[in-house]
């Protein structure tokens, strides 16, 4: 059976280049647009990596500033100062 | 020379382990008397993981900066007349409900989290605990003075603490908090962290804030992604206390696994209500509650119990019949609501024809064929001057203290009956899921503040309509009734109005 890891941010100018990051370095993620917020959904995992996010940025990204734009997730949380992920990968 | 900056793994380490003490003057088991009577057994504390490995100094940074963003676009708001922008007058309603109904239970679990944080013997679970304590209580203060503004135009919003402890349909969510409140730690936990948090919260947090942003309501989107970037951290913290259990020994499994089953059943019943403001209060609906449960229970619930399966945890019981019911409950419980809008404290409306052709598109399979015909024999009956009310006083769930108009699972055309005899006395359920609860519980729920046993006992302010209403403090002929008619409608229509004279 299918196990979805999904990430769901603000549709918002600071969520764009996780957004776009996540998009380049996880093949197969599917987004679902709605209103105000943006759901992204990947079998088994999604990660983000702090030099993807930098690059879009333009400035040093801290992971945890994650929790500024995340609105909801679902997997196994593992977080460290050069990535985020959720998994349900064991 | 340069000192090394620690990593985030050794930060987390550092700021949140050795916080704790050995008691010497006092036992430790009466320091922390209520972390055993459940009977969960914990081998090693310190096993315990915060994921996001979240510390107090980043915590308030981070809080600050979300307060500071969500305060702006309230004040916006409010400086700007957004209550003006919203798509109709009659999605006011979804406020009122939403205040009165689901923010005193932010309240409820500030101090639940507040409760476990001191009681929990870890000192992990003790930090991740405190912070969801501190980030309940932001959610209901952001909650207020969001909705305040509202209150300033729209009836039915003033007294939403007072009512909260007496309206019959608010006894719904307060009796569930009452409910996790007044169990041990652990239960509590599991009931609120894993159950309500994880499995349940983003059905009311995501589809329904990007409904407020569909329908123009800045102020209100913007505190619901506000909480619910808390929320996110409370997920984990519900995921890692379900996983801490089951990992620290094994006769935790069946103690789990039975407070999985009744807080699932428990908190699938609270959401009915917003599985009608989605399908029937929003003015432009955004997603229905059938999508909404596929989405974020089968489908992310699904991934969650495949993952838990490891430790010999099942999916809840009763999952099942849940998912059937998603095709039925939203319906179901506008009806009852469209019976009592005298005694509501927001309005009702029977859907228009655009609306029911949206409920016909979203359910194929129950709209036309069981709800439909009922809407126009009301909307027929109104226009005949005959519009509908339900005078009797409902027969209430003794475990859940919803009205007994849900239908038999399989069978949409009969209403669903159970009892338990307990001590010489029946007792009635809308379901096998709340009778279940009952069952093993009967001291506990024996003693449900049931809102229509109370208006009969003589405990609600007399026995007409009126008196009860005036013992709620609800507004007779402005909370009440339908929003056609009402003093919100008048208002609302003097504001298009004013656009259209403006325009001109």
């Amino acid at each position: 059976m299918s196990q979805l890891a999904s990430l769901t941010f603000y549709h918002n100018d600071d969520a764009r280049p996780v957004i776009d990051a996540i998009l380049a370095d996880n093949p197969g993620v599917q987004v679902l647009n709605m209103p105000g917020a943006v759901k992204l959904d990947r079998e088994g995992e999604i990660v983000i990596k702090r030099a993807s996010v930098e690059e879009r940025l333009g400035r040093p990204w801290d992971p945890q500033e994650i929790h500024l734009i995340l609105i909801s997730m679902a997997g196994n949380l593992d977080e460290d100062d050069d990535r985020f992920s959720v998994s349900w990968k064991h | 020379m340069s000192v090394k900056k620690l990593g985030l793994k050794q930060r987390y380490a550092h700021m949140t382990r050795g916080l704790d003490w050995e008691t010497t003057y006092q036992p430790m088991d009466k320091v922390f008397p209520y972390d055993s009577f459940e009977g969960i057994k914990i081998k090693d504390w310190s096993a315990w993981e915060d994921p996001f490995r979240l510390t107090m100094d980043s915590y308030w940074k981070f809080q600050a900066e979300k307060e500071r963003k969500l305060y702006a676009v309230i004040d916006a708001f409010a400086q700007n007349n957004g209550q003006t922008g919203i798509t109709d007058g009659r999605y006011a309603n979804v406020l009122k409900l939403f205040l009165t109904g689901i923010s005193p239970e932010e309240y409820q679990a500030h101090r639940g989290f507040a409760f476990a944080g001191r009681h929990l013997r870890g000192v992990g679970p003790r930090v991740a605990a405190q912070m969801q304590s501190l980030d309940e209580l932001r959610h209901i203060q952001t909650q207020i003075h969001t909705i305040s503004h509202y209150n300033k135009y729209f009836d039915g919003i003033g007294e939403f603490p007072h009512m909260h402890d007496r309206v019959w349909y608010l006894s719904v969510p307060k009796s569930f908090f009452d409910d996790a409140r007044s169990a041990g730690p652990f239960e509590f936990m599991i009931a609120i962290g894993f159950a309500f948090e994880y499995v349940l919260t983003n059905l009311l947090f995501v589809p329904f804030m990007s409904g407020a942003a569909y329908n123009g309501d800045m102020s209100t989107v913007t505190f619901g992604f506000s909480a619910q970037s808390d929320e996110s951290r409370h997920m984990t913290l519900g995921i890692e206390v379900i996983k801490f259990l089951l990992e620290q020994h094994p006769d935790n499994l069946p103690i789990v696994q039975k407070w999985v089953d009744k807080w699932f059943w428990r908190g699938h019943r609270v959401l009915g209500l917003v599985a009608m403001m989605m399908d029937y209060m929003l003015p432009k609906p955004v997603m229905s509650w059938k999508e909404a449960w596929q989405i974020y229970y089968t489908e992310a619930g699904g991934a969650l119990f495949q993952d838990l399966a490891r430790y010999g945890l099942r999916p809840p019981k009763y999952a099942d019949i849940a998912t059937a019911e998603a095709e039925h409950i939203s319906h179901q419980n506008w009806a009852i609501f469209y019976q009592y809008t005298h005694a509501a404290a927001f309005h009702t409306w029977a859907p228009d024809a655009k609306h029911m052709d949206w409920l016909s598109e979203k359910y194929p399979n129950t709209f036309d064929k069981y709800y439909r015909p009922r809407w126009e024999m009301w909307n027929q009956m109104a226009k005949e001057g005959k519009r509908f009310y339900n005078m009797a006083l409902p027969q209430l769930c003794q475990c859940c203290q919803i009205p007994m108009g849900y239908t038999e699972p399989g069978d949409p055309t009969t209403i669903c009956f159970r009892s338990s005899q307990y001590k010489g006395e029946t007792y009635h359920f809308c379901s096998d899921g709340c009778k279940d609860i009952f069952d093993a519980e009967p001291e506990k729920f024996v003693q449900s503040w049931l809102p229509v046993h109370q208006i009969f006992q003589g405990n609600c302010g007399g026995a007409t309509i009126p008196d009860v209403l005036n013992y709620y403090r609800l507004a007779n002929g402005a909370d009440n009734m339908d929003y056609v008619g009402s003093p919100d409608e008048k208002l609302w229509n003097e504001w298009q109005a004013d656009k259209l004279k403006t325009a001109v």
